[in-house]
């Protein structure tokens, strides 16, 4: 049996702009994978540790946050803030014997680019070939 | 303030492994001054309890509460509020926390979240070093206001000793040779000659060597 991965995107909407591009319908003619879950948020220097968290809890088989560039965040330091908790939440996962690749951080430029897709097929990719969370009951 | 951290994950899962209600309790005292054991954290561990018990195949409750501080009866007494609720608390107070709900709640199992490492300060945002040792007599009046006791590795009362180079400690390059530190301090104040009066033995007795500490006021207690 086939195994369709759910994965949750935290992605400043600078960085997901793509995603409001052609009524919300660019990503999926681009080929943005319907695995994905995308939540907006106006800074992932916003996103706790116990954001991350919940998501697993919630069900994720894999999580990654896309902010921008660690040299070009809007807020300054708020992606670099996030990818922190990200690496937080990695160690965290490593001492639950866990993948930490079921966790990522990505720090992509603003507007509409190839790379917001690119980096959801590589998680997609990714995810598949781990398997289901270790999380599910 | 008194600092702390996570016990590996590894630990707290083997504590609760047989509960099926928990109650994560937070202090919003020193540990969450230094991010080891305040709410925010709490809510973290209560989530990694959640996933590491699921990944065993089992499923617990977990209640989040959090006290003024753990190291007061008067506060203790709030744990009241979820009696029968939980089968065991996991504090994520320091060491003294821990303590005092087993010393006050004869029934409760409660199990330490954190490692209590040390009393010290912030060195910069999410850095935390050691400054005191509780030693129970303080030196720091001799010393420029830097401690030997818990700065130096080996804790000398005449320092520097031989391995000191560079203003750097031979235990640990990273760490600074607190004896040079008191030595370019006191002579910041043209006191450096105070070096050269020897301390005598010290009595460690005051240290928790003689025993548990205890400190009265007599005029503050009741009865």
């Amino acid at each position: 049996m086939s195994f369709e991965p759910k994965i949750t995107l935290f992605s400043c909407h600078y960085a997901s702009q793509q995603s409001c591009a052609e009524k919300g319908k660019e990503l999926q003619q681009l080929g943005f994978p319907a695995t994905i879950t995308l939540v907006r948020v106006p800074c992932t220097g916003k996103v706790q540790v116990t954001t991350l968290l919940q998501a697993f809890e919630d069900g994720a088989d894999g999580v990654y946050v896309v902010g921008c560039p660690v040299d070009g965040c809007h807020n300054i330091k708020g992606s670099v803030r996030a990818a922190k908790r990200v690496a937080a939440v990695k160690k965290a996962l490593e001492e639950l014997d866990v993948e930490s690749g079921r966790i990522e951080m990505f720090h992509l430029p603003r507007g509409l680019h190839p790379e917001f897709v690119a980096a959801g097929v590589a998680m997609d990719k990714k995810i598949r070939a781990l398997g289901p969370s270790p999380f599910q009951s | 303030m008194i600092v702390a951290e996570r016990k590996p994950m590894a630990e707290i899962i083997e504590m609760v492994k047989d509960c099926s209600r928990v109650l994560v309790l937070a202090c919003r005292g020193c540990v969450t001054v230094c991010s080891a054991g305040g709410e925010r954290e709490a809510a973290a561990l209560a989530s990694l309890i959640r996933l590491g018990m699921k990944k065993q195949g089992k499923t617990i409750q977990i209640i989040e509460g959090s006290l003024v501080r753990q190291c007061d009866k008067e506060y203790i007494d709030a744990i009241d509020a979820w009696n029968g609720q939980y089968d065991a608390i996991v504090s994520t107070a320091c060491g003294v926390g821990v303590n005092f709900i087993a010393n006050l709640r004869k029934d409760t199992m409660v199990y330490p979240a954190l490692n209590t490492s040390f009393f010290g300060g912030s060195a910069e945002q999410g850095v935390w070093t050691e400054q005191c040792a509780g030693c129970g007599n303080c030196v720091l009046h001799l010393t420029g206001g830097l401690c030997p006791v818990a700065r130096c590795a080996k804790s000398l009362m005449n320092g520097p000793c031989g391995g000191s180079v560079g203003g750097r400690c031979e235990i640990n390059k990273n760490t600074e040779c607190i004896w040079q530190s008191i030595h370019d301090r006191l002579g910041s104040f043209d006191r450096q000659s105070q070096m050269e009066t020897i301390a005598p033995i010290r009595d460690w007795s005051t240290a928790g060597h003689g025993g548990p500490r205890k400190t009265v006021r007599t005029d503050l207690t009741i009865s």
